[in-house]
C-alpha cells in the first residue's frame, strides 16, 4: 500500500517501516493496513503514529529529502537508519545489511563507520573545542589522539574553519556551529550522511550559503545524504530525489520537477503551492507545440491554415533535418495575410530563431524568452525543432496553470 | 488526661520489639563495625593532625592562595585572610580545624557515594521512584534521630558523628547528580550515540560534563548541610567549634557562643564561595559569550 519509490542503485533500503509509540505498539500494528486515520488510531489504541507502512529505496551518491510538516514523521524516519529509533515493524537495509537485526556491537561499528549525522541544534558537546568535536567520532572508534586530531583538521580546513579549532562551540555564530557539526560527520569517513533540519536553526542568508557548501562538498565526496527538511524551496535546490511525508505516510516521492508538475495529492499540492516555480520546472514543462512547415513549401496560403487550425502562436521554418531555420510570429501571419509568396521568402521578413535545450531551468531561459519578439525554440542535442515557449506560456508554466502540453515531445 | 485515640495494637510491644532488634545488632554486629571503620577514623584524625600541624602563617596565605586561584581575583583572598586571621584571634584555631577536618572527610565520603548513586539513579526511572522518597526521608528526619542509633552502634566520639554528617548531607549531592544528568541536552546525548558512543563513553564525555554545573552546586550543598551539623555533631562528642557552641549554651556564656557561631559562619563563607569559583573555573567555556 502506499507509493513506491525504487532506484537502480540502491544504498538504503526501508521496507514497510511502520513506528508506533504508545504503550502497546503491537496491537495498535494491524490498525496500519486499514482505513483508520492517525486521529482515530490514537482515540482506539493510545498509540502515536510514526511512521506507516513507508517504503523508500535511496542510491547511493545521491541527495535524498524527506519533507513534511512538524509531526510528519520525517525526524523518526532517519532515526530508524542509523537505529537511533527501532521500528515496529519492517526492514531497513544499508548496503544489505538488516540494521534492526544488528547486535549492539555491530550496530556500534554502523554508527562509527557507516552511517554519520548532524542534528538541527548541533548537538555539540560544549565543554570541547571545535577540534575535540570533530575529533569526537574518531576518538569513541579508538583512534589515536594525534592521528584523531590530525584527521578532525583536515576536514575543518575542508569546511572552512581553519584558525577556528580552539574556539569553545558557544564562541561561533550558529552557521558556524553547524559546519563544526558537518565536519564531525565527515571525520568519521561514513559514506552515508543523515542530516536532521540541519540548516533550518540558521538564518535564511546564512542556510543558503550551507546548501552551497553541501553541494559543493558532495560533487567531490559523492556521499549519500538523507536530509530532512520542511523548506520545499531547500529541498527543491539541494535534493536529487524528493520523498513527502504525511501523517507517518509517504505521500509522493519523486524529483523536484515531477513533484512540482504532478502532485500526487491535496497535501502535497498544497506544500508546492507558493513554491518558486520558475526555478525549478524546466523548459520543457513550458514548451508548446508549434506549427512548421520547411522554406520550400512556404507561402501565404500554406501558412493562415496551420496557425488558425494547431492554435500555435508562431510558424517555425524547419530545414530537412528538423532545424529551426527562422520564425514568424503570429502578429506577422495576421499582418501579411495574402502577401506574395515571396514575400515570406524574404529573409528580411522571417526572424532568426534562439534556441534553448528542453532541460534549462525556465528562470535561466526567462531573459531570452522576455527579449525575443518570437517564442523560444526548444530542440534536442541535434538541434530539432521540439517546440517553443512563448512569454505566454512561460508565464503560465509559474504560475503553475500551464496546459496539458508538459509532455510536449 | 484525654486519650482520644484507641490503642488499636500494643505500641508498647511494637517499640520493645525494634529496640532489641537493634541491641541485638549492636552486640553482634558493633565491635566489627567500629573496626570496620577504623580507617575511616584514622582519615578523620590524620587530615585534623595535618591541618593542626601546618602553622597558622602557612595554612592562611596557602587557602589564600587556593582562593586566589579559583576566582583570579584579590577580594576573595583577602577576605579568606581577614576571616581565618579572626578565627584565630577569637581563639578558635583549634576547634576550626577539628571542624575542618569532620567536614572535609563527611564530604569526601559524601561525593564517593553521592555521584555513583546519583548516576545509577539517573539511568533508572524504578531505581529514581524509589530513591526520591528516601532521599525525602533522609533530609526531612530531625537529625537528633540519627544520632541515637550511630551512639549505639560506636558509642560516643567522631565515627558516629561523621557518619551521621554524611547521612545528612549526601542527599543534595545525590539529587542533583541525578537531576543534572536527566536534564542534559538530550540533542548532544542522541549525537553522541549516533557517533557510536558505548555507555561509558556516553558518561565520560556527555553527561558528566555537561552536568558538572548542577553536580557542583550539590556539592556546595553538601559542604554547607555538612557544616551545619557540626554543632548537633558535637553533642556526640565531635569536638571542634560545635563543642564551644555547646558549652556556650550549657554555660550560658553569650561571648563563647558568639565567638564560635562567628567561626563557623567564616568557615561557611570560605567554603562555600570557593566550591563556588572553583566550579565556575571548571566550566570556563560557558563564560564565553556568542561572539
Amino acid at each position: 500500500m502506499g507509493v513506491q519509490a525504487q532506484v537502480t542503485n540502491p544504498k538504503i533500503k526501508i521496507e514497510r517501516v511502520s513506528k508506533l509509540f504508545g504503550p502497546d505498539p503491537q496491537a495498535a500494528l494491524p490498525l496500519l493496513d486499514t482505513a483508520a486515520t492517525k486521529a482515530e488510531i490514537m482515540e482506539k489504541t493510545g498509540n502515536v503514529v510514526g511512521l506507516r507502512n513507508v517504503s523508500l529505496e535511496i542510491a547511493g551518491g545521491s541527495i535524498f529529502v524527506v519533507m513534511g510538516l512538524s509531526g510528519s514523521g520525517k525526524s523518526t524516519l532517519i532515526r530508524h537508519i542509523n537505529r537511533l529509533i527501532e521500528p515496529t515493524a519492517g526492514r531497513i537495509l544499508v548496503d544489505d545489511t538488516d540494521v534492526v537485526s544488528l547486535a549492539e556491537n555491530a550496530l556500534r561499528d554502523l554508527r562509527l563507520h557507516r552511517v554519520s549525522m548532524v542534528f538541527q541544534n548541533f548537538g555539540l558537546l560544549p565543554n570541547k573545542s571545535v577540534l575535540d568535536n570533530v575529533a569526537l567520532g574518531l576518538r569513541f572508534a579508538g583512534t589515536g589522539n594525534s592521528q584523531a586530531r590530525e584527521l578532525a583538521m583536515q576536514q575543518i580546513e575542508r569546511v572552512g574553519l581553519k584558525g577556528f579549532e580552539k574556539q569553545y562551540p558557544r564562541q561561533l555564530s550558529g552557521g558556524m556551529q553547524q559546519r563544526v557539526g558537518l565536519a564531525r560527520a565527515l571525520a568519521t569517513n561514513a559514506e552515508i550522511l543523515l542530516m536532521d533540519e540541519a540548516f533550518s536553526a540558521l538564518d535564511p542568508l546564512i542556510r543558503h550559503d550551507m546548501q552551497a557548501q553541501l553541494l559543493e562538498l558532495q560533487s567531490d565526496l559523492n556521499k549519500t545524504i538523507v536530509f530532512i527538511t520542511h523548506d520545499l524551496d531547500e529541498a527543491l535546490r539541494i535534493g536529487d530525489r524528493i520523498a513527502i511525508l504525511n501523517d507517518g505516510s509517504l505521500s509522493q516521492c519523486g524529483t523536484g520537477e515531477e513533484i512540482l508538475l504532478h502532485p500526487a495529492d491535496d497535501y502535497v499540492k498544497r506544500f508546492v503551492q507558493n513554491v518558486d516555480r520558475g526555478r525549478i520546472i524546466t523548459v520543457a514543462a513550458a514548451a508548446r507545440p508549434v506549427a512548421t512547415t520547411t522554406s520550400a513549401e512556404i507561402s501565404s496560403d500554406k501558412i493562415a491554415p496551420l496557425v488558425a487550425a494547431e492554435g500555435a502562436q508562431t510558424v517555425f521554418i524547419v530545414n530537412d533535418a528538423g532545424q529551426p531555420t527562422g520564425v514568424i510570429p503570429i502578429t506577422s501571419v495576421e499582418h501579411h495575410a495574402g502577401a506574395e509568396d515571396s514575400f515570406w521568402h524574404d529573409p528580411k521578413n522571417v526572424l532568426p530563431v534562439k534556441s534553448v535545450s528542453p532541460d534549462t531551468i525556465l528562470a535561466d531561459a526567462l531573459s531570452d524568452v522576455a527579449e525575443s519578439e518570437a517564442p523560444v525554440a526548444v530542440v534536442d542535442e541535434q538541434g530539432r525543432l521540439l517546440g517553443a515557449v512563448s512569454r505566454q506560456s512561460a508565464l503560465l508554466a509559474m504560475a503553475g496553470t500551464n496546459g496539458p502540453s508538459e509532455d510536449m515531445v | 488526661m484525654a486519650d482520644n485515640f484507641p490503642d488499636l495494637i500494643d505500641m508498647r510491644a511494637v517499640r520493645s520489639g525494634i529496640d532489641s532488634w537493634f541491641n541485638g545488632i549492636v552486640s553482634s554486629y558493633g565491635q566489627a563495625l567500629e573496626t570496620a571503620f577504623l580507617p575511616v577514623l584514622r582519615l578523620l584524625n590524620g587530615i585534623e593532625a595535618f591541618l593542626l600541624w601546618v602553622p597558622w602563617y602557612v595554612l592562611i596565605p596557602a587557602v589564600a592562595l587556593i582562593s586566589f586561584a579559583a576566582t583570579r581575583d584579590w577580594k576573595m583572598p583577602v577576605a579568606v585572610i581577614v576571616m581565618l586571621f579572626l578565627t584565630g584571634l577569637l581563639g578558635l584555631w583549634e576547634p576550626a580545624m577539628a571542624t575542618v577536618a569532620l567536614m572535609l572527610t563527611a564530604t569526601l565520603f559524601a561525593i564517593v557515594i553521592g555521584i555513583p548513586v546519583g548516576i545509577f539513579m539517573s539511568f533508572s526511572n524504578r531505581l529514581q521512584s524509589i530513591m526520591l522518597p528516601v532521599l525525602d526521608v533522609m533530609q526531612t528526619m530531625p537529625i537528633f534521630v540519627y544520632l541515637i542509633p550511630f551512639v549505639m552502634l560506636f558509642g560516643p566520639g567522631k565515627i558516629p558523628a561523621l557518619l551521621a554528617t554524611i547521612v545528612f548531607s549526601v542527599p543534595p549531592l545525590i539529587r542533583l547528580t541525578n537531576l543534572g544528568i536527566r536534564e542534559v541536552n538530550p540533542e548532544v546525548i542522541e549525537a553522541v550515540t549516533a557517533f557510536g558512543a558505548t555507555p561509558m563513553q556516553k558518561l565520560f564525555a556527555a553527561q558528566l560534563p555537561l552536568a558538572t554545573p548542577t553536580i557542583m552546586a550539590g556539592i556546595n550543598q553538601t559542604t554547607m548541610m555538612a557544616l551545619s551539623m557540626v554543632v548537633i555533631a558535637s553533642m556526640i562528642g565531635a569536638g571542634g567549634l560545635g563543642y564551644e557552641v555547646l558549652q556556650g549554651i550549657q554555660r550560658l556564656d553569650v561571648s563563647r557562643g558568639l565567638f564560635a557561631g562567628l567561626g563557623i559562619v567564616f568557615l561557611a563563607i570560605i567554603f562555600d564561595r570557593l566550591v563556588q569559583a572553583y566550579g565556575k573555573r571548571v566550566q570556563k567555556h560557558l563564560e564565553a559569550g556568542n561572539t
